[in-house]
């Protein structure tokens, strides 16, 4: 069993109306899939948890912000790669 | 009887029924906190919001399109993990069960009121969860729809998602609600199934059941107690507009003839199959953006000349006008440095890109596909740039336009300089394009992203067709089209205001071009012209609304 420690990676939300609606809901069920719990936050506040769509709702990440994505334990790197391409991609319909 | 009462119209039509009222939510219980045992208490919650989601999905199941994406939605937040954390967290600060789920709702509901606008508007949804997990837990039924057996006017504080999905346009005529917006899902849920709505009247609460009321989804009024006259003349031309729009076909014009083009505005490739399908004249804002966002890299000459190919061949024989790349400020490209900007809105971005080196590039790129694909096509190709404020401006841009063998150079009026000096603007190129989104952001001062001014940006704002009224007359004098693309070109009694004003052509989501075409249809281009004058009278944009919605 390979243990990769805490990873971290910073991400712009690409969907203009941010993560919202339909890009809250794509990315919360992603998240609620992965291997490693992953943490999401905005620059200067609290963690919340990626698979929570109330915690992400509130979070109120708008299209062009920066987020950061943390993960730990086994996966983390995968969880991450995974997320971080859902947000990259413009959802707006 | 009653006075009558003005809201938001947020879906056209009109209806005459009875009002029956949402059933409301149980009363909760008493707190009875602390419970003997935290753990099986939560295990009990955690059942009830399970059976809220599991109804949710059913209803989702049933459903389609918007309203099966908003259900599915719902479904997630009963199953929050950070929910059933919430709860646990209140029971062992000595909540009874119910009074847990309500403090854990609560919690979140402070959280998306605090970020204010569309949020706010979905924290209304947290609270029918709310009241659904606790009936639940109350052993009573789920809050719902009333069924008074015949046809119904439904008024409400507000609906949630899962009421509306449930309404049968066979036995609802009309939705009424108290608060909600334009952008709410009672909006939205019942544009997207043809049920006339009315939001935010205020009034409404007073409305109890068995009132006959009248109901104008088009303009916001809501008749309680109507004369029979009146009901008879609405619900008359409300069955005039319907078998117009069933018949509505090909170009638009006025009932005396008058032709306006009706165009569609198009995204993306993903929207291309549907926009073309529609029974329009063309494309009249292809926003060519969606090449540039989102890459690492400038797409090359050859890629861009098969984008716009696919766009100009889907509209063959029919018009196509381009806007040149409009990024910077909010939608800064990753090839391009932007610089820091403290007021991006006000920055370089559209046409002002073409001030620094790599932004002419970029342009004379664009230009140089747009050219050759046109070529290979049929399409009418017009292009237009946007963020254009001076005569300069547009010159410059006609100039690299002709330059690169397109015949058809224009400018977006969006900055309130170039509309006020339209007549200069237009002296150097072929048309111009009212895009009154960004118009109505700069004119009342009022950020678009900013939720708790839209009442400023409302399309609908005096000041607004002030300046569209400026540009027109700048386009008849010169003989020039002046166009307006913009959400005030989807809502057909506007549409009919901006005609009166004297654009030329409409350019609007695919799905307006039908009600935009029919209501054109019932009027002269001199009822437009006074239902113009109507609006130009009015001090803001509710005013113009019903002083327009009376003529």
């Amino acid at each position: 069993m390979s243990f990769e420690g805490t990873v971290e990676r910073r991400v712009v939300i690409a969907s203009k109306v941010g993560l919202h609606a339909r890009p809250a809901k794509l990315f919360t069920k992603l998240a609620a899939a992965q291997p490693a719990r992953v943490l999401i936050a905005k620059e200067g506040q609290e963690p919340v948890d990626a698979a929570s769509i109330l915690s992400i709702l509130a979070l109120d990440a708008k299209g062009g912000d920066e987020v950061v994505l943390t993960a730990e334990g086994e996966g983390a790197e995968a969880s991450l790669d995974a997320l971080e391409a859902e947000l990259k991609t413009d959802r707006d319909t | 009887m009653t006075a009558e009462m003005t809201g938001i119209g947020v879906s056209p039509g009109a209806a005459y029924a009875p009002v029956a009222r949402l059933a409301p939510a149980p009363a909760p219980p008493a707190d009875t906190g602390p419970e003997a045992d935290p753990a099986a208490a939560l295990q009990t919650a955690k059942a009830a919001l399970e059976a809220v989601a599991t109804d949710l999905d059913e209803r989702a199941e049933a459903a389609s399109g918007a309203t099966a994406d908003i259900l599915d939605a719902q479904s997630m937040m009963p199953r929050d993990p950070a929910l059933a954390a919430q709860i646990e967290k209140a029971l062992a600060g000595g909540k009874s069960t119910a009074h847990a789920v309500i403090d854990a709702y609560g919690f979140f509901r402070t959280a998306l009121e605090a970020a204010g606008g569309y949020l706010a508007e979905r924290a209304a949804d947290l609270d029918d969860l709310r009241d659904r997990t606790v009936a639940v837990l109350m052993g009573q039924p789920m809050p719902g729809l009333p069924d008074p057996g015949h046809p119904f006017v439904l008024v409400a504080e507000d609906l949630a998602p899962a009421d509306t999905a449930q309404l049968d346009p066979t036995t609802v005529v009309a939705v009424v609600t108290e608060q909600g917006g334009p952008t709410s899902h009672t909006a939205i849920l019942a544009k997207s199934m043809g049920l006339p709505a009315v939001v935010a009247c205020t009034a409404a609460a007073a409305l109890t059941d068995g009132t006959e009321v009248l109901v104008d989804g088009g303009t916001g009024l809501v008749v309680p107690g109507p004369d029979p006259a009146r009901v008879r003349r609405v619900l008359d031309a409300e069955a005039r507009r319907a078998a117009a729009l069933e018949a509505s076909r090909g170009p638009g014009r006025t009932a005396d003839g008058r032709a306006i083009q009706l165009l569609v505005n198009l995204g993306s490739q993903a929207d291309l199959a549907a926009a073309a399908a529609v029974d329009s004249e063309g494309v009249g804002l292809f926003r060519t953006e969606f090449l540039f966002l989102d890459r690492e890299t400038e797409p090359n000459v050859d890629e861009q000349i098969e984008a716009y190919g696919q766009v100009f061949a889907a509209f063959s024989g029919r018009k196509v006008v381009v806007r040149t790349l409009d990024a910077g400020a909010d939608k800064p490209l990753a090839f391009v440095d932007h610089g820091d900007e403290p007021n991006p809105a006000l920055g370089v971005r559209g046409i002002r890109l073409a001030r620094t080196e790599a932004g002419a590039s970029l342009l004379d790129g664009q230009l140089t596909a747009i050219a050759a694909a046109a070529a290979k096509h049929t399409a009418d190709v017009w292009v237009m740039a946007p963020m254009v404020a001076t005569p300069g401006e547009a010159a410059a841009f006609a100039d690299r336009c002709r330059a690169h063998g397109l015949a058809a150079a224009g400018t977006m009026i969006e900055v309130p300089a170039a509309a006020l000096r339209a007549s200069r603007v237009l002296e150097a190129c072929d048309f111009a394009s009212l895009g009154t989104n960004d118009l109505g952001q700069y004119t009342l001062a009022a950020d678009r992203m900013n939720g708790a001014l839209a009442e400023l940006l409302d399309p609908w704002q005096p000041a607004l067709l002030d300046l569209v009224s400026l540009a027109a007359e700048a386009g008849r004098e010169a003989e020039k089209p002046v166009g307006v693309c913009g959400e005030a070109a989807s809502d057909p009694l506007l549409a009919c205001v901006l005609v009166g004003l004297g654009v030329t052509s409409l350019s609007m989501a695919p799905s307006a071009v039908a009600a935009v075409r029919a209501e054109l249809a019932t009027r002269t281009l001199a009822d437009c012209a006074g239902m113009a004058a109507e609006a130009l009278l009015a001090d803001d944009a509710a005013e113009a609304r019903r002083l327009v919605a009376a003529f």
